[in-house]
């Protein structure tokens, strides 16, 4: 487990920028964790085990020191994974950080909810709300209406054209949803 | 007509041969004729039999007589399976009155030493010595031995458990109700449905901010439940020795929304090493078992365990409670628990374990806070146990609607790695082991010396190379080990008020070990 590098971190605070904006120094600079006896929790920090980028209260840091490397197998939450070429990819784990405090939304009816939980992108027919001023490739956090996150995205569209439209054009091109802890609870 | 069939099915069901043999050819004899022959084992077999036919007409004709019975609540079974059995039909009304009388008289003869006998019919399949059916059955009167049986062969209904970290336990039931999912809701521990699994959690009553750490967490139903009941805060340490059951425990613990973990890849008995003793407010051990209790999901276990799975499956137990328990602080503000629990209903991995638990560290046992269940035996089949271990619970299938399951709740009186009784015997032991296993004495006596110097580091490496001994002995062996390395531990910490009354017997064994380390300085030398 190591802290990330110059690089690593560039990357990934880009990625998260991109779902969540601005909202970044929540994440990053003023959380504040509730975890651990200690008097002084201390702030989240990201720090990277075998190619995945781990969120962890600086806390549960200290003491997963103790752990040896090839033992330690996850710590707090992981956001996502570096891949072999060196990008990074944000995963499914990720989803509650994100949820909370993502920028753009979009709510999807009861009826297409199913179909994104199996995997397959959101179409216009399926959107319920939508948040204003998403441009395209925009991160988006898609939720169901009773506002359970399902998971995020891509936008293809931005909400202007969204509105143009047929109800079969893509709107978000899916990322990651909830279904994978089902279908592929392997690979995560 | 449904009794035969009744009989008939369930011996196909069970898969003993012999069994099956046996009842078939006494099916007629019995149905014909109530007396019994004269052999003790068909006597017992043929006493089953005719429950087992009480207890199938129940299950074929009554339906939820046995369901009905528990429901949470440690029910009297043997008012209920009598006026079951009284009830359920009029075939043969002589037959089973002789057989009512026939059980009574048994089971006024029986004490509670029963399970062992109607667990082993189950294990063995192969031909087993007569000494394992004769003193059948010891655990229950045989009329709750076969309700036993026959609850094995039946699922148990699922239970849910509603993540609290993310939803409210009425929105998920609006929710599986819209989708057509039957719920009854299992309204009796305070908000939520509970299986045996959840039990010992529930034991254990995790506090928000405390140290847990769940030594066999995979796939992680407990341990998302403590992180639930704590609300995310604190830490856990998730442990899983099994590759292969990581995956899932992670992936579990990250869709649950558990933030708060942390998951190794540990053998449960290096824990101690890797966490530092006395570091942690509660352990929970959810021992790996032989899975007696649970067989209705997994009928193999009828077949594929015997004895000897049973043994090694108790010793490593042994070792995992102790690592447990040295990795608990006893001064802890909130807690020093440990919360045992086995999904078996062997005594020999359930109430062995605890007593040898108590005899070795310095722990309590406590009530586990379940208000149902049966305490578990202070004594069986000769052997005896502390008296505090009625404060053990056991679930059954037939009575708790439940997986069989045992959970024991002890608390941590002190660090000490010894319990005060435990110091005279080891004077003995000590004295007379020297001839036992001189090579693995030479290693514990050169600890001895190092650790006279009481260096931490050196502690701990005193303690590897015992454990590394001590995983290839007998208990003797283990036991004594431990004494001589807790002896060396309370030297070096600081003494709660027992200690008082056990520093004469210290200063003896002091004097004991100053000999030896002598006479063994001389091979130490000889041997750098």
């Amino acid at each position: 487990m190591r802290p990330l590098d110059e690089n690593e971190t560039t990357l990934v605070f880009n990625k998260l920028h991109k779902f969540v904006g601005n909202n970044l120094k929540n994440i990053v600079l003023e959380s504040q964790s509730h975890e651990g006896p200690d008097a002084n929790p201390g702030r989240y920090c990201f720090r990277l085990q075998k190619n995945r980028v781990y969120y962890v209260s600086e806390s549960l840091i200290k003491r997963a020191t103790n752990v040896k490397r090839e033992k330690l197998v996850s710590l707090g939450t992981q956001i996502g994974k570096f891949t072999k070429a060196g990008k990074f990819h944000l995963t499914i784990q990720s989803l509650n950080l994100l949820a909370a405090n993502a920028k753009h939304k979009v709510w999807l009816k009861p009826t297409s909810e199913m179909s994104f939980l199996y995997g397959n992108s959101v179409l216009k027919g399926g959107v319920g709300r939508i948040t204003e001023n998403i441009q395209v490739n925009d991160g988006v956090v898609v939720f169901s209406m009773s506002d359970v996150p399902l998971g995020f995205g891509d936008a293809a569209k931005s909400t202007v054209d969204c509105r143009k439209m047929d109800p079969n054009g893509i709107v978000v091109h899916r990322h990651a949803d909830i279904g994978e802890y089902l279908r592929m609870e392997d690979d995560l | 007509m449904s009794i035969e069939k009744g009989v008939k099915s369930s011996p196909r069901k069970k898969q003993k041969a012999v069994f099956a043999l046996q009842k078939e050819s006494e099916k007629e004899e019995l149905l014909s004729d109530s007396d019994v022959t004269d052999e003790p084992e068909k006597l017992e077999e043929s006493d089953e039999e005719e429950q087992g036919m009480d207890s199938d007409s129940e299950m074929s004709s009554g339906g939820g007589d046995p369901f009905a019975n528990d429901i949470l609540q440690g029910s009297d079974d043997e008012d209920d399976e009598e006026e079951g059995s009284e009830g359920s039909d009029g075939d043969s009304d002589s037959d089973e009155s002789d057989i009512e009388k026939r059980a009574k008289a048994i089971d006024d003869e029986k004490a509670r030493e029963e399970e062992d006998a109607e667990a082993e019919l189950q294990l063995n399949i192969k031909e087993e010595a007569d000494e394992f059916r004769l003193p059948t059955p010891e655990m229950f009167p045989v009329v709750e031995l076969m309700e036993l049986i026959e609850a094995f062969e039946k699922p148990r209904p699922i239970c849910l458990r509603t993540n609290t970290l993310k939803t409210r336990r009425r929105d998920l039931a609006g929710v599986l109700l819209n989708r057509g999912v039957n719920l009854d809701p299992l309204s009796k521990w305070s908000k939520l449905q509970s299986a045996s699994s959840f039990l010992p959690v529930m034991a254990l009553a995790p506090q928000e901010k405390e140290r847990i750490v769940d030594m066999a967490a995979a796939p992680g139903g407990k341990t998302t439940y403590v992180a639930a009941l704590m609300k995310n805060t604190g830490i856990i340490y998730a442990n899983e020795m099994k590759e292969s059951r990581l995956k899932s425990l992670t992936a579990n613990l990250h869709r649950m929304g558990v933030t708060n973990t942390i998951v190794s890849n540990y053998d449960g008995r290096e824990l101690p090493k890797v966490l530092g003793n006395n570091s942690v407010d509660r352990v929970l051990l959810d021992a790996p078992c032989s899975g007696t209790g649970v067989i209705s999901k997994d009928e193999s276990v009828k077949t594929s365990k015997n004895a000897l799975d049973i043994q090694n499956c108790a010793h490593l137990q042994k070792q995992l409670i102790l690592a447990a328990i040295d990795s608990v602080d006893a001064n802890s503000k909130s807690g020093g628990y440990i919360v045992y629990s086995t999904c078996s209903i062997m005594v020999a991995e359930n109430e062995a374990v605890i007593d040898y638990a108590l005899k070795k560290r310095d722990v309590k046992l406590v009530p586990c806070g379940l208000d149902f269940g049966r305490p578990g035996f202070t004594r069986f089949r000769g052997q005896n146990f502390h008296p505090s271990l009625d404060k053990t619970r056991r679930f059954y299938p037939h009575v708790h609607n439940m997986d069989g399951f045992f959970v024991a709740k002890l608390k941590k009186m002190s660090n000490l790695k010894q319990t005060p009784q435990q110091q005279s015997e080891t004077l003995g032991e000590v004295d007379e082991a020297p001839g036992l296993v001189e090579s693995n004495e030479q290693n514990n006596v050169e600890g001895d010396g190092q650790k006279h110097q009481k260096k931490k580091a050196v502690v701990k490496e005193n303690k590897k190379t015992n454990k590394k001994t001590n995983n290839g002995f007998t208990k003797l062996g283990t036991g004594e080990k431990a004494a001589a390395s807790g002896n060396e531990k309370r030297v070096k910490r600081k003494r709660p008020s027992r200690e008082e009354i056990a520093k004469t017997r210290e200063e003896k064994r002091l004097a004991l070990r100053e000999a030896k380390r002598k006479a063994k300085t001389e091979s130490k030398a000889a041997s750098k």
